[in-house]
């Protein structure tokens, strides 16, 4: 008894719908980005105008900007370095040689993702500012690389899992030693699943607000803290705002429809794949 | 698996694999480790130390003074407020995540065309980073003179609501829930995709209809990934933060002022950091208590 074709017309218009709900406001951006604006605030709102570049040009012709920008792209990718590196030997020994330990260490790196970061925004605060730190790209790379190990760790670790094990057993038993078991074999073995996971810190670094909002300024601020910032006139330059705040998530918008699937699993702890 | 690695092991090279191992594994872990503890430890050990304290970075020296931090903390009434404010965005934007995002993720689960497109468009505001989001839906969409929604009422002859200054928590709750409904979708509809199809297949020639099939097969299929939604959520929703700086400061009021924002406020407008620690610190025995369930969850997992 096949569903009839009413009901499927009818769910896949529904889906449609609900998609198109959902998309919206990211689509009202990208219109109201192109608008002068005197037209972005014009009441009816205006479906058909002649596109102009002037507000993108505007948003990025600005110091500023351009400052944050690069210190999203260094930030983000500079965490997500460091976390692999850190988090890739630490992955290979609890995939590969599980011990009494490993569930433990693996439960308690999850739980401290756990610790609501405001809980700790004083000391790390005041830390940063003894250590000179306070509204730096390596503060904040530190903090975002620490954030995000825990979810590296677990990631590496599930796609590790996958591995079958004798391949590195074999070579181990012909006295290849545990760094070239993971140069030679371990990386070109689990690229897309190293590849995703490095998606993901980038993602979860590039949209983090709370500490770069609250531990940087002028020099150090990323993209999410600049435009966090520039809400404080209110409801001026809005096309500008929509032009700047496009070009703050296209990446990562398609970083992650890339991906979303592999995402999931990091983003879960690995509880759902 | 990993059983078969030390058995294969350990019979070629007996007693010199296992003692090789433990010095193997130990500089391998140690990086990531000694950094997480630093990270984790040493901070809330600070935390609790400046809470027994009178510190003011205003106003030195600290000094010490007892539990008087906490007895001032459950006595004032903003905290709670606070409290009462950070358990009605959490409930607000859990119940629209889960009802939304399980419909959405079933309606998307179907074959239709343009599928995928479909998807990704629904899973999008998922990454849009937040002080985005907000920025988006203050000004452009719930704007009362120029936003878009504003206009809609006006159309059907409505008066447009000033959403942040009459109902500001709505406001709030409709702009996380906006990037939180995609969340419970893509995890949901990655579960829908691993469920067996030859057991829906086999109850469809029993003539199970499409609500039997989706009551009694698919929605018990989805309650362990929703159990994780509801818990993943909830913790960060606890700490949500970025939605309520770019739109409402926490105000009119006190009025969106949660949790997690009461200590910001106290820690960086009022440099009071030592009732802020006091706070931070109940902050974390809540948060505490809800990782308590989804760590065992996932243990779960880990040892099927």
């Amino acid at each position: 008894m096949k569903p009839s074709i009413s009901s499927r017309v009818i769910f896949g218009v529904l889906a449609w719908i609900a998609a198109l709900v959902m998309f919206f406001p990211i689509l009202w951006m990208l219109i109201t980005a192109f608008k002068t604006e005197g037209q972005a605030i014009a009441i009816p709102p205006l479906l058909i105008f002649p596109p102009t570049f002037e507000s993108f040009l505007a948003a990025t012709n600005n110091a500023g900007y351009i400052l944050f920008a690069i210190n999203s792209v260094v930030v983000s990718i500079g965490s997500t370095v460091l976390a692999i590196a850190i988090a890739f030997p630490a992955a290979y020994a609890l995939a590969f040689f599980p011990g009494k330990r490993t569930e433990f260490t693996l439960m308690w790196m999850l739980s401290t993702k756990m610790l609501p970061a405001v809980g700790v925004l004083m000391p790390i605060y005041l830390g940063l500012k003894e250590a000179g730190l306070l509204d730096t790209r390596i503060g904040l790379v530190g903090i975002d690389t620490l954030m995000n190990l825990p979810i590296v760790v677990w990631m590496l670790y599930s796609f590790f899992k996958e591995i079958p094990g004798e391949i590195l057993e074999a070579a181990r038993v012909d006295g290849i030693g545990p760094r070239k078991q993971m140069v030679h074999l371990l990386l070109p073995l689990s690229g897309p699943g190293i590849a995703s996971t490095a998606l993901l810190s980038v993602i979860l670094s590039w949209n983090e607000a709370f500490w770069s909002i609250n531990v940087t300024a002028s020099r150090a601020g990323t993209l999410a803290a600049y435009i966090a910032r520039f809400s404080a006139p209110e409801g001026l330059f809005w096309a500008k705002l929509s032009a700047a705040s496009v070009l703050a998530v296209a990446p990562i918008l398609v970083f992650g429809s890339l991906t979303q699937r592999r995402l999931v699993r990091g983003l879960t702890f690995g509880a759902v794949k | 698996m990993s059983e078969a690695i030390t058995k294969t092991g350990g019979l070629r090279v007996t007693g010199r694999s296992r003692g090789s191992r433990q010095v193997n594994t130990l500089p391998l872990l140690l990086p990531a480790v000694a950094l997480l503890l630093l990270w984790s430890v040493l901070p809330l050990l600070r935390t609790l130390f400046y809470s027994f304290e009178h510190y003011n970075l205003m106003s030195p020296p600290a000094v010490l003074n007892g539990g008087l931090n906490y007895r001032y903390l459950f006595t004032d009434v903003s905290t709670w407020v606070a409290i009462e404010n950070s358990v009605i965005l959490v409930v607000g934007v859990l119940f629209a995540s889960i009802v939304f995002g399980t419909l959405i993720a079933l309606l998307l689960n179907n074959d239709f065309p343009g599928r995928n497109v479909a998807r990704l468009m629904a899973i999008a505001p998922f990454f849009v980073m937040s002080p985005v989001a907000a920025l988006i839906w203050k000004n452009l969409l719930l704007d009362p003179v120029s936003g878009l929604f504003g206009w809609l009422m006006m159309l059907v002859g409505l008066r447009p609501i000033a959403w942040f200054s009459t109902d500001p928590m709505t406001a709030v709750i409709i702009i996380y829930s906006w990037r939180w409904i995609p969340f419970a979708t893509l995890i949901l509809l990655t579960a829908l995709q691993s469920l067996d199809t030859d057991q829906l297949e086999a109850a469809r020639m029993d003539g199970a209809h499409g609500f039997a099939r989706l009551r009694y097969i698919v929605l018990p299929h989805l309650g362990r990934p929703i159990a994780i939604v509801i818990m993943l959520e909830s913790i960060f929703l606890l700490s949500a933060f970025a939605v309520i700086y770019t739109t409402t400061n926490g105000g009119p009021g006190d009025a969106t002022t949660t949790l997690t924002y009461l200590i910001f406020i106290k820690a960086l407008n009022d440099f009071s950091i030592g009732s802020a620690s006091a706070a931070g610190v109940f902050a974390i025995v809540l948060a505490n208590i809800l990782a308590f369930f989804l760590i065992r969850a996932v243990s779960k997992n880990l040892q099927r």
